[in-house]
């Protein structure tokens, strides 16, 4: 086994046996606020919010446009710091971690990756690996081992030699999936990634990042508008309105008519699926 | 897959290199006077081995006035591509270049600027010799500033805003320019002019050179040294954090670099326009987007480019010879145009 393969397995093993009590994810009172500009009050899109996940859970943050699910996810990244309250990732502030760091320790898949300049796919998920590269990063003989891997989890090995923009949106989604596990990270944060996707492709992607989490200990946070996709694939559920996180837990507890009634503005009815999980269907007409 | 390794690099390098070299030679043999192949080779091998006695006077006379012209011709070309590339990638945008966004024209200013000033600070000649640059550096370093500011809504750059505002930057600076030179006496304006269409008869005196190579060498490194990280803020500044990138950082290393570069090449040939645009994409479409290969070859190739459009201004109206800048523009401008059409269709 190479080197680095063998630092991340060993990595993987010592947050597997830390993980048996205490959270790998905890996000403690997390807020935010922006005013469009110094004279207005700023506006809070994101009140105190808190959530705790474990090493190969699934957390979907769900709730209507606007409602803060992107800043949330953003907070959670590192990438923006929160106005109060932490984001701790194995008891490590996310924003306060070294951008090599953090590259290493956390992946994000964006709503749409937008390329300038057109690559193949292998390309693109070797870029996976830059947060580990030396100096002038040449890609090593591993690099390459890894991002194959990667495309291979997510069986699209078939499109390494593919142009980025001449596949389909839902294999560009298992590309830009690849790339973020080609990073090895802890922590797999994904916004809206079923966007625009056709519901067979949405089901196959939340197959795969049930799989990837169980398998590589993952711990995932989705961004998501599919209410039916998260009660199947998720263990919680963070529903927000309005920058308010109104209720954190499994889906089954979640998913209460009258509160989704609430949040959607529309009129729907919960019943429990085959799974045992809870099934949303939305009755036309208004509230 | 087969990601760049170092000998790949080198060896399209050397190929690059050797090309450049072969456009030198020629560069060297046509003007004004002409020379052949032959004669030529033997007498740089007479240079080579130090036996400088033995050359003819017309060969002398090419060896020293060409040859420098040409060297700065190659060193101009190759800074301004470095420059035009990392401008495109850091703002996403392929049609980013120092002339087209106005840092010629900030850099132009701030030599001329620097030229009217020095003579009345009496400067220890050390530093008068690097206060043309200077001022072009600073000259460049704020149009690009002003250039992205004006660029930037709501948190991002937005690639229309910000031609248009290079444009704008560009062509209120060039009023100072005119206004600036209007004030000199007749006799200096018609060089002047000349130089700000892109001009590479003056050769820089000794302080100056030895200020142009180690300026290059460093800013060159340092961009280079951001190539991976180059690669990744193509797919945006966000991404690219993602990824591990320190993007504050790359973004004020390679401003203040590609601005260095831009600036030194202004205060020796003025603005020679377009190369910084139309290399780097002739050079992807070659080499693909990975800077790390881009970037060395951006660098022949804009030498290559400005060697020979020189050798077009020094022949084709011969023995009068036209503003490189000219050149470049004649043959730039539709290619831009050509670009712009295809990205919007």
């Amino acid at each position: 086994m190479t080197s680095a393969v063998k630092s991340s397995a060993s990595r993987a093993t010592a947050e597997v046996t830390r993980n048996t009590n205490e959270p790998r994810l905890s996000v403690e009172q997390v807020s935010y606020a922006y005013a469009p500009n110094p004279q207005q009050a700023p506006v809070f899109t994101l009140e105190a919010t808190s959530f705790q996940a474990k090493a190969g859970e699934v957390v979907a943050v769900l709730g209507p446009n606007a409602s803060g699910k992107s800043t949330l996810l953003q907070i959670i990244s590192g990438a923006l710091p929160p106005l109060s309250g932490r984001v701790l990732l194995n008891g490590n502030v996310t924003h306060q971690l070294e951008p090599r760091t953090r590259g290493q320790r956390i992946a994000m898949v964006q709503q749409e990756s937008q390329l300038l300049f057109p690559s193949k796919a292998w390309e693109f998920v070797l870029q996976g690996r830059h947060p580990y590269g030396k100096s002038l990063r040449f890609e090593s003989d591993e690099d390459v081992t890894i991002a194959q891997n990667a495309l291979a989890q997510v069986g699209a090995e078939h499109l390494a030699d593919r142009w980025m923009d001449q596949i389909s949106g839902g294999e560009k989604q298992r590309v830009i999936l690849a790339r973020a596990l080609a990073q090895q990270p802890l922590l797999l944060l994904l916004d809206e990634p079923t966007l625009h996707l056709d519901i067979g492709a949405q089901v196959d992607l939340l197959e795969t990042l049930r799989r990837l989490a169980a398998e590589n200990r993952y711990t995932v946070v989705v961004v998501t508008h599919e209410l039916n996709l998260a009660g199947e694939y998720a263990e919680q559920v963070v529903l927000l309105q309005k920058g308010k996180a109104l209720r954190v837990g499994p889906p089954a507890s979640v998913y209460q008519r009258d509160l989704l009634e609430q949040v959607f503005q529309t009129q729907l009815t919960v019943e429990t699926g085959a799974s045992g999980r809870p099934r949303v269907s939305i009755l036309p007409g208004p509230q | 897959m087969r990601p760049l390794t170092v000998s790949r690099l080198l060896i399209q390098c050397l190929i690059l290199a050797i090309i450049l070299f072969c456009v030198m030679v020629l560069a060297l043999k046509f003007g004004a006077i002409h020379v052949s192949l032959y004669g030529l080779g033997r007498n740089l091998l007479r240079v080579f081995l130090g036996k400088t006695s033995d050359i003819a006077t017309e060969y002398s006379l090419i060896l020293n006035l060409r040859l420098p012209r040409i060297l700065l011709g190659a060193f101009v070309g190759a800074a301004l591509s470095i420059a035009g590339t990392s401008f495109q990638a850091l703002l996403r945008n392929p049609l980013a270049d120092p002339y087209v966004l106005g840092v010629s024209s900030g850099a132009a200013l701030g030599a001329i600027f620097a030229l009217l000033v020095e003579p009345h600070l009496a400067l220890p000649p050390e530093i008068a010799a690097v206060f043309t640059p200077l001022g072009a550096f600073l000259g460049a370093a704020i149009a690009i500033t002003s250039v992205y500011f004006l660029g930037r809504r709501d948190g991002r750059i937005d690639s229309s805003t910000l031609l248009l505002g290079g444009v704008i930057v560009a062509s209120l600076l060039y009023a100072v320019i005119i206004l600036l030179l209007t004030t000199l006496p007749s006799s200096n304006f018609r060089g002047m002019a000349y130089w700000l269409m892109g001009d590479l008869s003056g050769v820089p005196s000794r302080p100056l050179a030895w200020v142009l190579r180690i300026g290059f060498a460093v800013a060159a490194v340092v961009i280079y040294t951001t190539a991976s990280d180059l690669n990744l803020l193509l797919s945006g500044e966000k991404e690219a954090m993602h990824l591990g990138v320190d993007v504050r950082r790359v973004r004020i290393v390679v401003y203040l670099a590609a601005s260095a570069l831009t600036g030194l090449a202004v205060a020796v040939s003025g603005s020679i326009g377009y190369v910084g645009l139309l290399v780097p994409h002739v050079m992807r479409m070659i080499y693909g987007s990975d800077h790390r290969i881009l970037l060395p070859a951006a660098a022949f190739g804009g030498a290559i480019a400005v060697v020979f459009a020189d050798i077009l201004a020094r022949t084709i109206a011969a023995p009068s010879e036209l503003p490189v800048g000219a050149i470049t523009a004649i043959a730039g401008a539709p290619l831009f145009i050509y670009l712009l059409r295809r990205r919007f269709a």
